[in-house]
């Protein structure tokens, strides 16, 4: 646990001193709501149909951007190998950098959320709660996957081709998922997509397991 | 050369291939505390694959690291307690300030020693650079943090590769101090360098490695500088 959060509070230092993937995300972020809303432009009865695509194509496309960053920052002057040197256990390192993917990934949805609600003039205060609870639910699993295979390409050169190409095929439950929940809450509420809510907690659980066992022997060599 | 203490590192048989190429072909190093063993070879004869191994970093193909009694594989964690590796990147986040960089290794290594922190920050000469972030640092500057994180939780086993290079004559006379400190304090010192008159100034055991193998090892009384050198050409260079 020490460890883990060394980790994060190193991270966060380091992103607050430099904001350079939180800037990145976050442009990245308006400029596919920006996109998508103004490309679409429904009207009001249709606008919300379109809010759960624009939610999860943004946060496909600034997730895959944001974990592949995070290990980039361990590559330069070798730190991973100072990590690896380290008297800790390995998923203390996963968990550092699911965490930070986690909170980083948060801050691009505080960007993102308002501006979706803005260009599709739908009004997503009343439901920001269990708006939240989705998000978060969907942003766990996706970090999960993606912290995991960001380790396993960020060594190889053609990393930002193999990081979709392995992440994606496995994110399609979550993804289904998520605009299904995210739908419910837009519409029924939260309590409107049982099965969409049980897919999410149920990835969440699987792979974050699945990385914490599987990051140590990935790590090794 | 001061007495062994005891067998701080001890490597049995190993071997490790890249790609199906054999790197290192049964490699056995005993290291004892006192001991400042230097590691001679030409590129590519796989002195930094030798020093990641017994740095636990890679896995062997074949052969065992044990380092104070440990098992490298069964006991991984203890026995990184004991090393401190510096590769040819300094493994500090060039964000970060330098006291910040100790900070952080500290809290992974469960140092709870700002005396301690003070003390490397000061030997490394960067007491005035302290508030800059490592980027806007020297080369020889960035190593020398390098080498305080390698020396912060007070390892009994030092493995450094190439740790003089990009060091001015003053920094390369510090490290040098240094090392006859970590002998004097009964360190078992490994360092990979390339320059043969440093190797005889410095170690109490010089090791040539070639094609993967230890091709020799020096007598109890390291050769001088001139007589090295002619054991180097005619043991590693001599044979291509």
């Amino acid at each position: 646990m020490r460890a883990t959060l060394a980790i994060v509070r190193k991270d966060l230092r380091i992103e607050w001193r430099t904001r350079e993937t939180a800037t990145t995300l976050a442009v990245l972020g308006v400029l596919l709501v920006t996109v998508l809303a103004f490309a679409h432009d429904p009207d009001p009865d249709a606008a919300p149909l379109l809010v759960p695509a624009v939610l999860w194509s943004a946060m496909v496309f600034t997730g895959l951007l944001g974990v592949e960053r995070g290990f980039l920052l361990e590559r330069e002057q070798d730190c991973l190998a100072g990590l690896r040197g380290a008297p800790i256990d390995p998923t203390a390192l996963y968990a550092a950098k699911l965490t930070v993917n986690v909170l980083l990934l948060g801050a691009t949805h505080a960007v993102v959320v308002p501006l979706t609600g803005l260009f599709l003039h739908v009004d997503l205060w009343p439901v920001l709660p269990s708006l939240a609870v989705v998000l978060l639910l969907g942003t766990v699993g996706f970090a999960a996957v993606a912290t995991l295979f960001a380790f396993v390409t960020v060594r190889l050169r053609t990393r930002q081709v193999m990081l979709p190409l392995l992440v994606l095929p496995l994110l399609i439950p979550l993804l289904i998922a998520a605009v299904k929940a995210t739908e419910a809450v837009l519409g029924r509420g939260l309590g409107g997509a049982p099965d969409a809510l049980g897919v999410l907690v149920s990835f969440d659980v699987i792979f974050v397991t699945a990385g914490a066992l599987l990051f140590p022997a990935i790590v090794k060599d | 050369m001061p007495p062994l203490v005891s067998v701080a590192l001890d490597a049995r048989g190993i071997a490790r291939d890249f790609g199906g190429r054999p790197v290192l072909r049964g490699v056995d190093l005993s290291l004892g505390g006192g001991e400042t063993v230097v590691l001679l070879g030409p590129n590519g004869a796989g002195k930094s694959t030798l020093l990641r191994i017994l740095a636990l970093l890679l896995s062997p193909r074949d052969g065992v690291v044990v380092i104070q009694g440990l098992d490298g594989r069964a006991a991984r964690a203890e026995a990184l307690r004991h090393v401190g590796y510096l590769g040819h990147e300094s493994a500090c986040y060039p964000d970060l300030t330098p006291r910040e960089n100790l900070e952080f290794y500290a809290e992974l290594y469960g140092v709870d020693d700002p005396v301690r922190i003070d003390e490397l920050l000061e030997w490394t000469g960067l007491a005035e650079a302290v508030r800059r972030p490592l980027r806007t640092c020297s080369r020889g500057m960035v190593q020398r943090v390098g080498l305080a994180r390698v020396l912060l939780h007070r390892p009994s086993v030092v493995l450094l590769d190439e740790p003089f290079t990009g060091l001015d004559p003053a920094a390369s006379e510090a490290l040098d101090e240094r090392l006859r400190a970590l002998r004097a304090a009964g360190c078992a010192v490994l360092a990979a360098v390339h320059d043969v008159p440093r190797a005889a100034a410095l170690a109490t055991r010089v090791l040539i490695l070639h094609a993967g193998r230890i091709a020799w090892t020096s007598p109890a009384s390291v050769p001088d500088a001139a007589a090295l050198a002619e054991v180097y050409r005619a043991t590693a260079v001599g044979r291509g």
